[in-house]
């Protein structure tokens, strides 16, 4: 049995019929990882040693029934911009370069609770800027399915490990489609959970009113047993809500009968692949023969939202980046007189070009004689954004996009026009202007044998529809059981 | 809105960031591409719309002011590129 080529719930399946042991699960990735690490470059930090011995440890708790957690002793990869107690957070920066937190995020303390063991931490792109992961300042991650090609970003590493089966599931987090984005181009299943879901607490912050941690996996099952580990208020983060505890594995029911999607043409215009569209249509046809009620819809705001997110996206980053300073934490410079130099040094020296470009932008529309005609401005578009969601969402339970324009590109090909890499996000970033859950899930292949990613959007705190909506989906078409990842390439 | 040099310089100031000569004429051309995609924002049907800061109902959420010690404060300071005894360590601000 390959051990690594199952979903976790599989894992668990076997791990009750005793069919398998927690030790031989981690194990078995930590050999993966051997092989196929230096194919993918999907690390930052490795901690294959420690989980070996930790599942050791969890295993003999397990069988003396002194954790009894369902999930204990399953591994998992995380995103390298969730504080990981006494282990690197680098979020692929020079800054951040040696920084070890300490202390855990919130999620990091619920896998913890769970025991959950943590195999590594993940490459992006610095400070979680980019889409494509070649902004990462230590390495460039390559996509499973070809190794010439991006594996998408930022959270590039954690989808690029889960397709090419290095970790069973990762964390990921998306300020403007970063989780569902690498997902759709590695070929994998990613969730962006509703705003406020989910615990922002030890998450090094981007774009604070943006951003959202969530679950990537093998499939629908494992984001719904991974969601609900991960949900829930934390009063260390007042943006979470308070809400009533819910098993989202419980809302997958392999039916959609009846179910009302929206198609927003607006999203499916000159700019999407011809390939990647043909494939949704399919998608489109395929959830009729289901029995879901297919309709076409106007949602005439992606282009204000895609402006209005890099508008607001960079105005928090400026802001909060401005932390980094070279006195507390991170990287100082060597070369200074005074106070003033510190900073300035340090922050020039250490932090990349996407990175400074972005500060440079929020500091720019946050400035006195701009503030009004760029941030106040976007900030009312974001009004109209919920307002015309709350619209469609009047009529529809979920709404059907591509999840990006198109399939995974090569590596270096778009990372010099920063303008053009920004246009490329705009099936993703009005969800989270508008604060809603998005799933990207597969639903194909290009004629390359390159994964299109089908993006389900639901209203606030509609994450079990669209769960369940993509699992009936998935259930029809068996995208996994047909389409493997080649890890074809690699002469860059 | 053409973007001066003299404005990108200023803008950097703000920001903290020394920017080399080849970089200031990248920035400046990237910051005007950008810039004038993002002037839709402009054109967006606006009238009367209050603004967001964010997707929450919920608003100036308080609690009682309480001190929780954080115990661990070699760990803290073990991330500080220079310290003294437990103190984070700067040059002289007062000359």
């Amino acid at each position: 049995m390959d051990i690594t080529k199952l979903t976790v719930h599989e894992l668990k399946e076997k791990l009750n019929n005793k069919e398998i042991t927690i030790s031989e699960i981690t194990k078995a990735y930590a050999d993966r990882i051997k092989e196929k690490e230096p194919d993918v470059q999907a690390f930052i930090t490795t901690l294959c040693d420690e989980a070996i011995t930790e599942a050791k440890q969890i295993e003999d708790k397990v069988n003396n029934k002194e954790i009894e957690e369902e999930y204990a002793g399953i591994p998992i990869g995380i995103k390298d911009n969730m504080c990981t107690k006494g282990i690197k957070t680098t979020c692929a920066s020079k800054m951040l370069e040696n920084f070890v937190s300490p202390y855990d995020a919130t999620v990091i303390e619920k896998l913890k609770e769970e025991h959950i063991i943590t195999l590594g931490k993940l490459n992006m792109d610095e400070f979680a800027m980019g889409a494509s992961t070649e902004y990462s300042a230590f390495k460039k991650t390559r996509n499973p399915w070809n190794l010439n090609t991006v594996p998408g970003g930022s959270s590039g590493g954690s989808a690029a490990a889960v397709a090419a089966e290095l970790v069973p599931w990762a964390l990921g987090s998306d300020t403007g489609g970063s989780i569902r984005q690498p997902a759709a181009f590695c070929g994998v299943v990613g969730l962006k959970p509703t705003y406020g879901l989910i615990s922002r607490y030890g998450l090094v912050a981007f774009a604070s009113s943006l951003d959202q941690i969530g679950p990537i996996t093998k499939d629908v099952k494992d984001s719904a047993i991974l969601l609900n580990i991960i949900a829930g208020y934390d009063k260390k983060d007042t943006t979470s809500e308070k809400r009533e505890k819910v098993d989202y594995v419980q809302a997958l029911k392999n039916d959609v009968k009846g179910m009302k999607i929206g198609i927003p043409k607006e999203y499916f215009g000159e700019g999407i692949n011809k390939e990647v569209k043909a494939k949704l249509e399919e998608a489109i046809e395929k959830y009729k023969e289901l029995g879901a009620i297919v309709e076409e819809c106007s949602l005439d705001i992606a282009d204000y939202a895609l402006a209005t997110y890099y508008i607001i996206a960079c105005a928090e980053a400026s802001s909060n980046l401005g932390r980094f300073d070279g006195i507390r934490y991170g990287y100082r410079t060597q070369n200074y007189t005074n106070l003033k130099e510190i900073y300035k040094n340090s922050r020039s020296e250490a932090f990349g070009e996407e990175v400074k470009r972005r500060i440079i932008l929020g500091t720019y529309v946050l400035s006195s004689g701009y503030y009004d005609a760029y941030y106040k401005r976007a900030q009312q578009v974001r009004t109209l954004v919920r307002q015309k969601f709350d619209e469609v969402f009047e009529k529809y339970d979920v709404l059907l996009t591509p999840t990006s324009p198109t399939v995974a590109f090569e590596i270096g090909t778009k990372s010099s026009n920063p303008l053009e890499m920004y246009l490329a996000d705009i099936c993703t970033v009005s969800l989270n202007i508008a604060g809603l859950p998005g799933i990207s899930i597969p639903c194909g292949v290009d004629s390359n044998n390159m994964p299109i990613g089908m993006q389900l959007i639901g209203q606030r705190f509609g994450e079990e529809t669209i769960l369940n909506a993509a699992y009936t989906y998935e259930q029809a078409i068996k995208f996994r059981e047909n389409h493997k990842p080649e890890f074809k390439g690699g002469a860059c | 809105m053409k973007v001066s040099r003299e404005e990108i310089l200023h803008i950097a100031k703000l920001a903290n960031l020394n920017l080399k000569e080849e970089e200031i004429d990248t920035y400046l051309l990237h910051l005007q591409d950008i810039l004038n995609f993002a002037n839709i924002v402009n054109n967006a049907p606006v009238e009367g719309l209050t603004e967001s800061f964010g997707v929450n109902e919920n608003c100036n959420v308080f609690r009682k002011d309480e001190i929780i010690p954080f115990e661990n404060n070699e760990l803290l300071l073990s991330n500080a590129p220079e310290k003294e005894r437990n103190m984070f360590k700067i040059p002289k601000v007062i000359q």
